[in-house]
């Protein structure tokens, strides 16, 4: 009987969890930056997932529960911990501050060979930045799952948000004026 | 025009979080040619973001992969060393937590951080290289911490003891960054982990004695602002005397 249930709760964990999986490889690709590296954290964050699904609160938010998971094993991981130990969140500089007049970054993105541009862009954001805008611009999270996931108050998502677009900003407008 | 206060919320507007003020921001932004200009970079922004940040797909290959273990039963499973590990874990903490009836608020509490804490070290076991330092001499371990964590401890004396040091990480639980000791006895590897205790914001009563309810004998306990726990597959008793060992380094 044990068994016959193990294989329920299995089963409902798949059903949950597979829908997820090409957006969390995305996003374990943008912050290990390497293939081999986030296909590990994907099958390590899906192992750790389903075993703790038995503590998973039914009715809680399972895609920031998920986010967590992989993203807390990122920090422990070689990568994470080297990421984390160089680039303190206090020392993340915001980009510099834009001149006024002439073409903004935006003028420039409309442009869509300019997504490489923008992809350079991100991949610059320290990681605390790319994560962020990450989970709200492509995974479309509201800032309280963003909060859920990152375990930050709702009121640091907001400002970290901010200094991550304007730091993103700030990279577009360099790129723009070097070009 | 007073646009000071809307140029602040303009990240809420573009996020869809701005729910008591939308339709006044919405009447601002119609009226306002230098608020309709943020509006429209940010909307731009953030599309831009969206399509360059959709950029990769895994491979049919590690699909398949992933389906293979996700369809694979615990017990018949055959695939990768690691992952057999954890399948077998897995399937033993499912079976132990399905037999709970009573789970109290309190107790799913601590039930929640004791899993956390299985959690790091099943992920550390089955990883390829479980320590950072590897040396079996405290003398090496202890100062190899320093400047790692924001705190420090005395490791046990282990002669005339069973137990022998294999080697220290660094390790996160929350962004909280601790210390990772890997212990072993006959073929048990044993955890202690170490972290401030302001960080577990009373998420745990005061001391436990050993449990065995998560396939893992734990034991937790808290002295000089430090949040203790070891944990294993050793028997309880043998937990309990490395937690002594412990005790009695750190008084
Ligand atoms: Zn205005």
């Amino acid at each position: 009987m044990r068994v016959s249930r193990l294989d329920a709760q299995s089963d409902s964990f798949e059903e949950l969890a597979m829908p997820l999986f090409d957006q969390l490889y995305n996003f374990a690709r943008w912050l290990t930056q390497n293939r081999e590296e986030a296909e590990d954290l994907v099958q390590e964050t899906y192992a750790k997932a389903l075993k703790g699904f038995s503590s998973f609160q039914l009715g809680t938010n399972f895609r920031a529960w998920m986010y967590r998971i992989l993203r807390n094993t990122f920090l422990t991981s070689r990568t994470g911990l080297r990421v984390t130990n160089t680039v303190s969140l206090d020392s993340e500089e915001d980009g510099p501050d834009l001149a006024v007049g002439g073409a903004t970054p935006e003028t420039l993105l409309i442009d869509r060979s300019s997504q490489e541009l923008v992809r350079r862009a991100i991949d610059e954001l320290p990681v605390h930045f790319r994560e962020i805008l990450l989970l709200c611009d492509v995974e479309e999270m509201s800032y309280q799952e963003i909060a859920e996931t990152l375990s930050i108050p709702i009121g640091t998502v907001m400002s970290r948000l901010s200094r991550a677009r304007k730091g993103l900003r700030g990279r577009l407008q360099k790129q723009l004026q070097a070009g | 025009m007073v646009c000071e206060p809307w140029k602040e919320k303009l990240d809420l507007y573009l996020d869809g979080e701005l729910l008591d003020e939308l339709r006044v921001f919405d009447a601002h932004v119609r009226n306002c040619p230098s608020c309709a200009a943020d509006v429209l970079a940010g909307v731009q922004m953030k599309r831009a973001i969206q399509i360059a940040g959709k950029r990769f797909a895994p491979s049919a290959e590690f699909r398949q992969r992933m389906q293979l273990h996700m369809q694979a039963k615990p017990r018949r499973s055959s695939i990768g060393f690691s992952w057999m590990t954890v399948t077998a874990v897995v399937a033993i903490l499912a079976v132990v937590g399905l037999t709970f009836t009573y789970v109290g608020r309190e107790r799913a509490r601590t039930q929640q951080v004791y899993s956390e804490v299985a959690d790091l070290h099943v992920a550390t076991l089955a990883s390829s290289s479980p320590v950072d330092v590897v040396s079996s001499d405290r003398h090496t371990v202890k100062p190899w911490f320093q400047g790692r964590i924001p705190f420090t401890f005395d490791l046990p004396e282990l002669q005339n003891s069973e137990f022998s040091l294999l080697g220290g990480r660094m390790t996160y639980l929350d962004q909280t960054p601790g210390a990772h000791l890997i212990y072993e006895l006959r073929k048990h590897r044993i955890s202690v982990f170490i972290f401030p205790e302001e960080s577990w914001r009373g998420r745990l009563d005061e001391n436990s004695s050993v449990t065995k309810e998560l396939s893992f004998s734990v034991e937790t306990w808290s002295r000089g602002g430090l949040r203790y726990f070891a944990i294993g597959d050793a028997g309880g008793a043998d937990i309990d005397r490395l937690a002594k060992l412990f005790k009695a380094a750190n008084p």
